[in-house]
């Protein structure tokens, strides 16, 4: 029962094919109200189908709950609650900031025009300001600014970052989670920035050809996986239990990635005896799982 | 559950800064006329150029070449009449009346007529500039309203606003078929009055009285309410060209021109070629009539011309010529079935283009 209640999305069996492809098969997830999760995959796993599944955006078949309601009939209600950038140049180039202002603050019944206005104070658009006249940074300042003038429920993040300078990315999610976040607003990004995004989200998943291959809090993540720093006289004994992937650095190390849960023996403290151990970044745990994606 | 983010912790920091506003929820939804209005007020601001400046400029010039071709015309005048070349007659009107005092003086029932007819005409042709604009603006403003959307992704954003494809689809038709008709009405008024008052001052200069010979004979307010009169029936004439742009805009994935104009041409060509309408005893020339041109063309103001009920005017000069285009030989155009026809095959192809909306993905 609660379960129904806690969920932001439940996906059941999501299938969606194109001419050639299986974008979705039968993927299945939830996500939970209160988290930051990252979707993450390489290139045509199906990441932006399934955000544009979740959004109601095109035709698909299975089961799939958004604050319980299907996006493929109840749309036009859903969107009161949902709100999504998808990726940096969606902006009408036409535009001014005060027409796209007064626009959504006509349209959309959670927005608060005089929060977008605080937002914008201290950036450089002015007013009268046209899109095509802007830098690709500052239009995502501008669509940041109106999107968290919204007070959503749910916000959708389709590569918000793509193409822009460290300066703008680092500002983006640093506005965010000061700004906007709380335990009651869920957020779901898709990015291939992988290191950047990691340290805010609170789940992860990984999704391959279709199928979510990985789901977890990223605590768990830290406790399932470990990698070691394995000293040449021990590689044989390590790879014994079977690491998931290895790289060999210079100086005759080794680093291996172990899952505790596939690997027998693999615990913290068998670990350590072969060198010196930490939680893995998720760009190499991704690297890792998706071995072979394109071979 | 552990929830706890460690953006919490920066949130933290920042103290002072009261982000999260203690009330939640929505402010009662916007009415639904006023969403109305912005998804109209947005087209404006987007197509200002088409809707708003280009009948104005058409106008502008218009009135520019009007006033050049006077003064030319005068000057000429002056010479032509001070080196003794050119007799002053009554018959003339437009140009030689060196001394129109006499004029009006001189003219029968039937002259008096002939120049009323000839004053309104000339106001309706100073004023056609804004229409045939109108036909050109709405014909591409259609073409491009659900297609430019998806080409520059910027669908993606209105997506994600609460707004349903129907009112934004129902929007963009209602300002082809009424906003921009309306504004170019709007401008061919002022146009029109415009250029009567520079006749009036020509006629000044010559010592007629405008009162007479303009603004006497002249019907303008008339021709005026006349035009603001054609706005429904155009709204309606123009729905199946209006339907078919759009639904082509939202239906092909390129080129919505070549899609929009090749398809109805290509079907009338077939039905020439094989004479397919014989089996409904007609020609093909009622095909492309009543259906290419009813495609492509409904959006030229007065196309309607051809199904109203001109019987009893006759035409033997300009003063019956106006009688053409009154208001109501005009409103005969409301109870043919080529309008009504029409109107019903436009509804389902913006019906059409409302569903194709829906899902059509951005590339």
């Amino acid at each position: 029962m609660s379960t129904v209640m806690n969920n932001v999305v439940t996906a059941r069996g999501l299938r969606k094919a194109y001419k050639n492809k299986l974008a979705l098969d039968s993927t299945e997830f939830n996500i939970p109200v209160g988290r930051i999760v990252g979707l993450i995959g390489p290139n045509g796993a199906g990441k932006t189908t399934a955000l544009k599944a979740i959004l109601g955006l095109i035709p698909f078949d299975g089961d799939l709950k958004v604050l319980g309601k299907d996006p493929r009939t109840q749309r036009d209600e859903l969107m009161n609650d949902v709100c999504f950038i998808a990726d940096v140049a969606v902006l009408p180039r036409w535009i001014k900031v005060k027409e796209a202002i007064e626009f959504v603050a006509g349209v959309h019944p959670r927005f608060d025009a005089a929060k977008c206005q605080r937002f914008l104070a201290g950036t450089q658009l002015t007013p009268n300001l046209r899109v095509r006249e802007m830098s690709k940074g500052m239009i995502v300042q501008l669509h940041l600014a109106l999107v968290m003038a919204i007070d959503a429920k749910f916000l959708v993040l389709d590569e918000p970052t793509l193409g822009l300078d460290i300066l703008y990315r680092k500002q983006f999610y640093q506005r965010l989670l000061e700004d906007y976040f709380d335990e009651e607003k869920t957020i779901l990004v898709t990015t291939h920035q992988v290191e950047e995004i990691e340290h805010i989200l609170t789940d992860v998943m990984f999704i391959r050809d279709g199928k979510i291959v990985l789901n977890a809090p990223m605590d768990d993540v830290g406790a399932r996986y470990t990698e070691v720093l394995v000293n040449a006289d021990q590689i044989e004994a390590a790879r014994a239990l079977k690491p998931l992937d290895e790289r060999a650095l210079p100086f005759g190390k080794t680093v291996m990635l172990f899952d505790s849960t596939l690997s027998d023996g693999a615990d913290a403290a068998r670990l350590a005896q072969f060198g010196e151990t930490r939680s893995p970044g998720l760009a190499d745990l991704f690297v890792a799982t998706m071995k072979g994606t394109y071979a | 559950m552990n929830t706890s983010v460690k953006g919490t912790s920066v949130q933290g920091t920042l103290g002072n800064d009261v982000i999260v506003s203690p009330e939640r929820g929505a402010r009662p939804a916007p009415h639904a006329t006023h969403k109305l209005k912005l998804l109209l007020r947005r087209e404006f601001w987007e197509h200002k150029g088409g809707f708003f400046w280009a009948p104005i400029w058409a106008g502008g010039i218009s009135l520019l070449l009007t006033l050049m071709a006077l003064v030319v015309g005068e000057v000429a005048g002056r010479r032509a009449a001070a080196s003794g070349k050119l007799q002053i007659d009554g018959e003339n009107i437009q140009i030689n009346g060196l001394d129109l005092t006499a004029l009006t003086s001189r003219m029968d029932a039937k002259d008096l007529q002939n120049l009323a007819g000839g004053i309104d005409l000339s106001a309706l042709m100073a004023s056609a500039w804004p229409m045939i604009v109108l036909a050109f603006v709405v014909f591409f403003y259609c073409l491009g309203s659900l297609y430019d959307e998806r080409k520059d992704r910027s669908v993606l954003f209105w997506k994600s606003l609460p707004v349903s494809d129907r009112d934004t689809v129902l929007s963009k038709a209602a300002s082809a078929l009424l906003v921009a008709p309306a504004i170019a009405v709007g401008v061919a008024i002022i146009l029109m009055f415009a250029f009567l008052a520079i006749l009036s001052v020509f006629v000044l200069v010559h010592n007629g009285s405008p009162a007479q010979l303009i603004w006497g004979p002249g019907r303008p307010l008339e021709l005026a309410l006349m035009l603001v009169a054609a706005i429904p029936l155009y709204a309606l004439w123009a729905l199946p060209t209006v339907g078919w742009l759009m639904l082509c805009s939202a239906w092909s994935r390129s080129k919505p021109f070549l899609w929009a104009i090749m398809l109805p041409v290509f079907a009338g060509i077939f039905v020439s070629w094989f004479d397919m309408m014989q089996a409904f005893e007609l020609g093909s020339s009622w095909f492309w009539k009543n259906v290419v041109a009813r495609l492509l063309l409904s959006v030229v103001p007065g196309s309607w011309i051809d199904v109203t009920h001109l019987e009893g005017v006759n035409v033997e000069g300009p003063g019956q010529l106006v009688g053409l285009v009154g208001i109501q030989s005009m409103y005969t155009a409301f109870a043919t079935p080529q309008l009504w026809i029409g109107v019903l095959a436009g509804a389902a192809m913006i019906y059409g283009a409302i569903r194709l909306r829906r899902w059509r993905d951005d590339n």
